[in-house]
Order: C-alpha cells, then sequence, then structure tokens
C-alpha cells in the first residue's frame, strides 16, 4: 500500500511539475519558450564553474580511499562504534557517506546483496543511505557556482549533521529492529 | 579548516599507500578522478538546463515569488540576512522541496540557483555569508521524504517489507537537521558576537 504510494509520487512528480509550471505561466501570460530559454542558457556556465572545485575534491577523496587509508581509520573506529551497536560491517558506509553519494549506494547494495535487505545490517545500511547528504560534494558544486573558497564553518556544520544522522539510524535501528 | 582537511585526505592517502608499497594506485585514483569530475559536470549540463529553464517560467509567473511569501513566517527566522521577496528565498524553498521529494536532480540545479542569488547580497566575495553557511547545513541534512533510490534497491533484492526504513530513516534526518539547524544558529550568533567586539 505505502509501496505503491510512493511509486506513484515518485514517477509521476517530475512529469507533473514540467506541466504545471509551464500551464501556470502561461496562464499568467509568460512568453513560456523564451523564458525556458532564458533559464537554460544559465545551465552551461554554472555547470563548467564548478568543474575546477570537483576536480580538486574528488582527487583528494578519491586518492585517500584508493590507498587504504580509509580502511586503516575504519580499523582503528570499529571498536569504540560497535560499543554502540553499529557493527563494523557498516563503518565504511558512514565513512563514505559525507564524501561520495555513488560510493555509499554501491556500499549499501553490496551490504544487501551480502547480508540480505532484512538483515538488520541491510536495514540499518538503509536508513543510512537514505539520511543526510554527500556533504562534500554539496560543499563542492554549491560553493564552487558562484566562485566561493572560503566555507567558513560549514564544513564543521555538515560533518556534525553526518555524525549526528549516524548515531541517530544506528539509535533506531537498534530500537526498532533489534 | 577546507584547505586543512583536503591537505589530509591527499597526504594522508599517498603516504599509506607508499607504506603498503602500493604508489601506483596514486597515479590511477588521482587521474581517474579527474577525468571523472569533468564528466559529472558534463553530465550536469543537460539537467540544469532543463530544471533552470522551468524554473525561468516559474519566476516570470509569479511563482517563485509567491512559494516565498508563503513560507516567509519560518524563513524570516532562518535567514535573517536576507529580504523575504528576494529571489533566493523562493529558489531556496523549491532547492528544499525537491530534497524532501527525492528529487536529486532538480534540487541541485535550484540549490545552484540559490547560491547564485545569495552571492549577489554577498557583495560577489569569495568567502561564503551567513546565509549561505544556513542554507548548506539545510541543504545537507534535509529530511528525504520519499528515498526511492534505496526503496528500489531494497524491491531488487526481495525484501519482505520495502518501505519499512522510510520512518527511521525520517527520524534520522530530522534529529540531523535540528543539530545542524541550532549549529549554525551558534556559529552565526557568535561570529557576529565577535565582529561587533
Amino acid at each position: 500500500m505505502l509501496l505503491t504510494l510512493l511509486n506513484v509520487v515518485s514517477s509521476w512528480a517530475i512529469p507533473l511539475l514540467l506541466l504545471i509550471i509551464p500551464v501556470y505561466g502561461f496562464i499568467k501570460k509568460v512568453p513560456v519558450y523564451e523564458s525556458f530559454v532564458e533559464g537554460a542558457e544559465e545551465g552551461f556556465t554554472t555547470a563548467v564553474k564548478i568543474i575546477p572545485f570537483l576536480v580538486g575534491m574528488m582527487v583528494a577523496i578519491s586518492v585517500f580511499r584508493a590507498s587504504g587509508a580509509m580502511d586503516y581509520l575504519i580499523h582503528f573506529l570499529a571498536p569504540i562504534t560497535s560499543r554502540i551497536g553499529a557493527p563494523a560491517e557498516v563503518l565504511p558506509l558512514a565513512m563514505m557517506r559525507p564524501l561520495s553519494g555513488s560510493g555509499v549506494l554501491g556500499l549499501a547494495t553490496e551490504l544487501m546483496r551480502v547480508y540480505g535487505p532484512d538483515s538488520f545490517i541491510g536495514r540499518l545500511a538503509s536508513v543510512m543511505q537514505g539520511t543526510t547528504d554527500t556533504t562534500f560534494f554539496v560543499l563542492t558544486v554549491y560553493f564552487g557556482a558562484v566562485g566561493v573558497k572560503k566555507y567558513k564553518y560549514s564544513l564543521a556544520t555538515g560533518l556534525t549533521a553526518d555524525i549526528t544522522g549516524f548515531l541517530a539510524a544506528v539509535y533506531i535501528c537498534n530500537l526498532l529492529f533489534r | 579548516m577546507l584547505n586543512a582537511v583536503w591537505l589530509l585526505l591527499l597526504a594522508s592517502g599517498i603516504i599509506v599507500a607508499a607504506f603498503n608499497g602500493n604508489i601506483d594506485v596514486v597515479t590511477e585514483a588521482a587521474l581517474g578522478s579527474a577525468k571523472g569530475a569533468v564528466e559529472v559536470c558534463f553530465d550536469l549540463v543537460g539537467i540544469m538546463a532543463l530544471w533552470l529553464g522551468i524554473m525561468k517560467i516559474a519566476e516570470h509567473g509569479g511563482l517563485v515569488k509567491g512559494l516565498a511569501r508563503l513560507m516567509r513566517p519560518i524563513t524570516i527566522k532562518l535567514f535573517p540576512s536576507v529580504p523575504a521577496e528576494h529571489p533566493a528565498m523562493g529558489a531556496i524553498i523549491l532547492n528544499l522541496s525537491a530534497n524532501m521529494l527525492g528529487l536529486g536532480n532538480a534540487a541541485t540545479p535550484f540549490g545552484m540557483k540559490a547560491m547564485q542569488e545569495l552571492q549577489k547580497l554577498n557583495n560577489g566575495s569569495t568567502e561564503a555569508s551567513p546565509a549561505m553557511c544556513t542554507f548548506l547545513a539545510l541543504n545537507t541534512s534535509c529530511i528525504t521524504l520519499i528515498p526511492a533510490t534505496i526503496i528500489g534497491v531494497r524491491v531488487s533484492f526481495g525484501s519482505s517489507n520495502p518501505t519499512e526504513i522510510v520512518g527511521p530513516c525520517i527520524f534520522a534526518t530530522a534529529i540531523a537537521m535540528i543539530i545542524a539547524v541550532s549549529l549554525d544558529y551558534w556559529f552565526r550568533t557568535r561570529s557576529r558576537w565577535r565582529k561587533s567586539k
């Protein structure tokens, strides 16, 4: 029941937006096609502007991951997190959460393949995947689009939110699914 | 802080690779991801153009301003430095709504538009304004009401109840969001206090 509802919403949301906004504009006597093209023109320049920022960030993250440095950090943290009810298997997912959206999805999918979606690990991985956004990607892309290079306290706020989200996911899953 | 984090990620990776005797991995990862970053940006071009085009229609029709007016009681507290009917407000609201609905590819263009509008209020500085920090605090911790991707993965592995994780997801993000917004508020007011001294 809930699943069908969610499926309906997620497959209709974009077509409906693409219908309602232009129709609304047309009623308001907006030259819809001309306005569309005017807005779309900005798309290219903005996407190109973020390239240097994204290259810098993705190179650092990728070297950190591929070299095995992240695995060392996980080995170091595993004894601490297992005390609060987070199995060591989900720790790579928590580490990846702020760094890479596709990385998180890949890890969560792999955990569900190995342990099954209805296992504790599978459920916890699902909740962690659905919690908070990829902080580094968001900051890099959004600040990059306007050429802001000093992020001030944004990174600290974003990472604290990631840690909080992880702890909250562990707490609620232990409460409901253990 | 960013300079330190960036250097730490890069340097610790290279040192670990050197100790493990697989330094070749570094070259491969660095060159591969540099190329990958450009591909990500080019993938964004079409999607950006589509959503910014649609948003321009909404803007010209007065829909963006209307949305901003509707949410004013909340946004005025979160963004005291942004005029209530400024175009930035509408873009912020569109971005957060798209995020909540799990429409990631629509959220990014709206978010960039919001940042560009906020940058106009920031006089083109290269330093983040408090409003930008608040927006990104909301954005990175935003609640997803429909985590469609992960539900899809659960369905494909034959879960007996693929949507059971929706409630826990909302709980966890709500907590993360409360912490992010409170922390942002603390940082924001603290820096103001510092400035006046």
